[in-house]
């Protein structure tokens, strides 16, 4: 597993260039500021897939469209790829609209989730499909896929037909077909997802390296939060083809825009309480057996609120039952209910004093239906209005 | 790899019991009705007034009135199958993903329903000296003279068309569903035009499916009898192998020149088959789904 020792050698060796040296027949964009996304929507019949998304992608940039499956993600990547027509909306590479062109005209390369490599051409010529509909020259084509064979390491498979490689290998001919052409965006639609999850995170970090290594424009699809984390520049959450939010990793993780973000970035302890009272953007929670502060994140508007906490932001202490006296705000007591061991630490299901399940993380081992003493800051109960 | 190995275990254990012994009524019908009329027409065709061996073979090949059959008959199922196969195979492209598939086919797929009778009775008809076709063409000055379309070639390469175009339509288009309509989408986005998805994609995948339907058709076409008599010339042009065998037997009562015929006839058949399957063997004929799944 020989890796390219940097990007200066595999520029060099094939081409491959942000500058864009390399000569490609005309008709087809390679380098563009921005790729401009305009409220476009997408209707099934009467059912809506997408609602209006609008975004705007400078080169170079790294986009997870994330969300549930029949979220519209999938309908948004089709849609940019010109596979699926729009209802609404319009796309811009630049100055040039280019919604009404069909997919062989807009030239962006695509990896579908079960790879569609064609089964009765080898790898090589899987590979090289795209540049020969370019018309260029079976030498140049040669050379081009011997360097990107270099650069998945698939050199040895050149040869082979894609039935005889393993589903890692599959995935890194798809990849390698979408990049070879030097299209002006290269979209992903859960290139992932029928990996076991060993070659999984392999995969994750391959595709990484080549972005970093190509700086190539990708929108990439995925239900998996983990991968939109690790991978993306920004982060675009799609629910019911609405756009719920769109930022940064850290933004999204940190400052889930509503309840549905929130669920999806993990927040697992979802709560409805009574609203006591408001001082600034603190809110004051209370139900049975439970009180809360928590940091509003929207107009609190009605009686009631909930509180979206994720278990790494409870800490877990061992704790005598406490009957008698209430505990202080952000305490909650507690049994350990069920108990999994994650390798790394402990998911612990407690069932409060309140009726209520939380769950927490710990490193420490813990004992089904011990008694705990669940502690979190108040700058991590998230307070949504009810939905 | 585990997994591959226990199945195929699992299946020797399987052959060991007693559902093997379900292939046995299938097996007796096979000898009883191919089988022994196959070797029994065979052995007959080595006997008989000119003489035994292969006196039948000789007479028939050295006689240019039998002789001349097999081009005959090669020259109207040829163009046949072609036609059939070249027919079927942009009309299942177009109408594969179609709404009004399921509508398309079932008319199309009518012919198979009426017998080769009922189809040459209609077309004598329809296209007879007096025929609907002919009184058009003269009434609209399309023709000035009558253009005659039975009792002649003609006749019978437009009734094998439209009875064995049914037979390739269907298999063309079970082929086609079959591909993965995700392969030209990932051609179309490297850049293939509609057509260059179907030459580079669609084509080679069907190569195998072109075979088969065009041996089915050809076979078909090769044995025609009722509408070489009845809409072609059976004493000329039209006369086909199977009217040489017939004559042969019903006829001159030479049962073993009408074997011999037969046989011929099988060989011929063979012959093509063979040569069209090897050639098939050139080309790619796994799985025509775009990975392992």
């Amino acid at each position: 597993m020989k890796r390219p020792a940097s990007f200066a050698d595999v520029n060099e060796a094939s081409g491959f260039c942000i500058g864009g040296k390399t000569p490609v027949s005309a008709g087809w964009k390679q380098n563009f500021q921005q790729l401009r996304i305009q409220r476009i929507s997408r209707n099934f019949g009467t059912a809506i897939a997408l609602a209006g998304l609008d975004l705007t992608i400078q080169s170079g940039e790294f986009i997870a469209l994330l969300g549930p499956s029949g979220c519209g993600k999938s309908t948004a990547l089709n849609c940019l790829a010109g596979l699926l027509s729009l209802t609404g909306g319009s796309i811009w590479l630049d100055e040039q609209r280019i919604d009404q062109l069909r997919p062989e005209r807009r030239g962006f390369g695509m990896v579908f989730q079960n790879y569609a490599l064609f089964p009765h051409l080898t790898v090589r010529r899987n590979i090289g499909f795209g540049l020969a509909m370019r018309g260029i020259p079976g030498k140049e084509i040669r050379r081009r896929v011997d360097s990107v064979l270099e650069l998945v390491q698939l050199q040895a498979h050149a040869e082979k037909l894609p039935g005889r490689l393993s589903g890692g290998q599959q995935q890194r001919v798809a990849i390698a077909r979408a990049i070879v052409i030097e299209p002006p965006v290269i979209l992903m639609d859960e290139p992932l997802s029928n990996l076991d999850a060993k070659l999984r995170l392999e995969m994750r970090a391959e595709i990484k390296r080549i972005h970093r290594d190509l700086g190539r424009t990708t929108v990439y699809v995925t239900h998996d939060q983990d991968e939109a984390l690790s991978l993306a520049d920004r982060i675009v959450v799609l629910n019911d083809g609405c756009t719920q939010q769109i930022g940064s990793p850290e933004e999204l993780y940190g400052k889930p825009a509503n309840l549905q973000v929130a669920r999806f970035m993990g927040y697992r302890n979802i709560l409805e309480l009574d609203l006591e009272r408001m001082e600034g953007s603190f809110a004051f929670l209370a139900r049975p057996g439970l009180r809360l502060q928590g940091v509003a994140q929207e107009v609190l508007s009605s009686e009631r609120a909930v509180v979206a906490i994720r278990p790494d932001d409870i800490a877990i202490g061992l704790a005598e039952r406490t009957i008698d006296e209430a505990p202080p705000r952000n305490v909650i007591f507690g049994q350990a209910e069920i108990v999994e061991y994650c390798g790394r630490d402990y998911l612990v299901d407690v069932l409060t004093e309140s009726g209520a399940l939380l769950r927490a993380r710990t490193p420490r081992r813990v004992a089904t239906g011990e008694w705990l003493r669940l502690q979190v800051s108040p700058d991590r109960v998230l307070t949504f209005s009810p939905e | 790899m585990s997994s591959t190995e226990s199945i195929e275990t699992g299946s020797k254990s399987q052959s060991l019991d007693g559902t093997i012994l379900l292939i046995v009524p299938g097996v007796c019908l096979v000898l009883l009705l191919f089988l022994y009329p196959f070797l029994y027409g065979f052995v007959l065709s080595f006997s008989g007034h000119q003489g035994t061996g292969l006196a039948n073979y000789t007479k028939f090949f050295s006689t240019p009135f039998l002789r001349q059959t097999i081009a005959t008959t090669l020259w109207i199922s040829f163009p046949a199958t072609v036609v059939n196969i070249g027919l079927a195979l942009p009309i299942a492209f177009v109408t594969r993903r179609h709404p009004l598939q399921r509508l398309v086919t079932t008319i199309l797929v009518v012919p198979i329903t009426l017998g080769t009778v009922l189809i040459a009775e209609g077309l004598l008809i329809y296209l007879g000296p007096q025929g609907w076709l002919n009184r058009f063409l003269l009434v609209t000055h399309l023709s000035t003279s009558i253009v005659h379309l039975t009792h002649n070639y003609w006749g019978v390469f437009l009734s094998l068309v439209i009875s064995g175009f049914p037979f390739a339509y269907l298999l063309l288009l079970s082929y086609l569903t079959g591909i993965d309509p995700v392969l030209s989408q990932a051609a179309a986005t490297l850049g293939a035009t509609p057509w260059r998805q179907f030459i580079h994609i669609y084509l080679p995948l069907l190569v195998p499916g072109l075979a088969i339907g065009f041996c089915l058709s050809f076979v078909q076409a090769f044995s025609v009898f009722p509408s070489a008599v009845l809409l072609g010339a059976p004493a000329g042009p039209t006369r086909v192998i199977s009217i040489a065998a017939y004559q042969a037997a019903f006829e001159d009562y030479d049962y073993p020149m009408a074997s011999a015929i037969a046989m011929i006839m099988a060989g011929v058949q063979l012959i093509v088959v063979v040569f069209i399957l090897a050639a098939r063997a050139l080309f790619y004929r796994g799985p025509t789904a775009g990975a392992k799944g």
